[in-house]
């Protein structure tokens, strides 16, 4: 019997250079897994593997030497430790994020929270060709935003709260972009220079920042044969649900106006950027 | 703002990041609850980074001093013990 390729890499089981071995992706979300699922993976990697598993580059486990023959007990043998198998090919892929403000000192957003409704939303969905999504949670980007083709990075849109502030300086140092200078106690915001890191606010001895916690979402990022950097073509995006509708869109774009095997970026520049950002404009205004 | 009372002084102006927190703190440690350290920094990395950590340690800053030398004083009231 011929062996379907195409139908085991849907289904993560990556074909290696060795005949009949597969190397299984598994599901894993935000970058997270419980330690009842570490400890079913590595029953699994001894008893029907080679000892050894593979950390991705996407946040991803594989588990390599995995015998044709064997797929379905290995699948079964998983399910009890509820890991899935992952996706390769041309669909959405394992949603990445780094750790978030719910970790993380420095994070603006809920990334976790965001890459599991991701998942839920968009994972494995079949596409003309493979569609990745990156959250990270602030302006240090450690989770490579723009390299997505739809990155989303958290961000904290400040505004001043005269009553709560003593004067004392802290935040005009804390800004990286020159965004802030005081005069006669008084702070001046420049929000043409903000770029949303949240920096002021988390610095400040009193929290006298009104604050809006959002996304600065890019789009057609790319980093394998060819390099781009995402694109971020519409403002702060306040609140999740509008972001919901901007994913929807962009998704839809590319299910719409792709050619089998083309990346999104490629997609945007050939259909025409102007009626891609009308698209998601639209989508950002409701 | 009200005037403040110094009851101890640090320079980590000699020191590099992390270095430079973690020398605030052990000054800090030595203080009982309710007195005032003056930490004097360098402009750059220290001043835009120690104000927050030692906010995070959750003691009260009351006040950055602009030496016009290129060094600042930030006034921290320890909280707790």
């Amino acid at each position: 019997m011929a062996v379907d390729y195409a139908t085991l890499k849907k289904g993560g089981f990556m074909r290696q250079k060795q005949k009949n071995n597969f190397s299984l992706r598994l599901r894993v979300v935000g970058g997270n897994l419980t330690a009842t699922q570490l400890a079913k993976i590595a029953e699994v990697a001894e008893k029907f593997g080679d000892g050894h598993v593979h950390l991705t580059s996407r946040q991803s486990v594989e588990i390599p030497f995995i015998k044709l023959d064997d797929i379905d007990e290995v699948k079964n043998a998983l399910a009890e430790g509820d890991v899935q198998p992952g996706v390769c090919g041309p669909r959405v892929r394992t949603i990445t994020a780094c750790q978030g403000q719910e970790i993380c000192p420095s994070g603006c957003i809920d990334t976790y929270a965001l890459a599991k409704e991701l998942d839920e939303r968009y994972f494995a969905r079949e596409l003309p060709h493979k569609f990745k999504f990156g959250i990270t949670g602030c302006q240090n980007n450690c989770l490579k935003a723009e390299e997505n083709d739809l990155g989303i990075k958290g961000g904290i849109k400040v505004s001043w709260r005269k009553d709560d502030c003593m004067g004392c300086g802290v935040c005009e140092k804390a800004c990286r972009v020159g965004a802030i200078s005081m005069a006669d106690g008084k702070i001046e915001l420049d929000k043409t220079k903000c770029n949303f890191c949240g920096r002021c606010y988390k610095a400040c001895p009193t929290e006298a920042w009104d604050t809006v916690h959002g996304y600065i979402v890019s789009f057609g990022g790319l980093f394998g044969n060819s390099i781009s950097k995402g694109d971020t073509i519409i403002p702060f995006v306040e609140d999740k649900k509008k972001l919901m509708r901007i994913c929807d869109a962009a998704i839809h774009f590319f299910e719409d106006n792709a050619n089998p095997g083309e990346r999104f970026k490629f997609t945007i520049d050939r259909v025409g950027k102007e009626k891609f950002e009308n698209t998601i404009l639209e989508a950002y205004n409701g | 703002m009200a005037d403040f009372i110094i009851d101890d002084t640090v320079d980590i102006t000699d020191v590099v990041c992390p270095t430079t927190f973690v020398k605030a703190k052990i000054a800090l440690e030595e203080l009982d609850e309710g007195q005032i350290l003056s930490v004097r920094m360098n402009d750059g990395e220290p001043v835009q980074n120690v104000p927050r950590s030692i906010k995070e340690e959750g003691h009260q800053i009351l006040k950055l001093i602009d030496n016009g030398d290129g060094t600042y004083d930030l006034i921290v009231k320890k909280v707790g013990d």
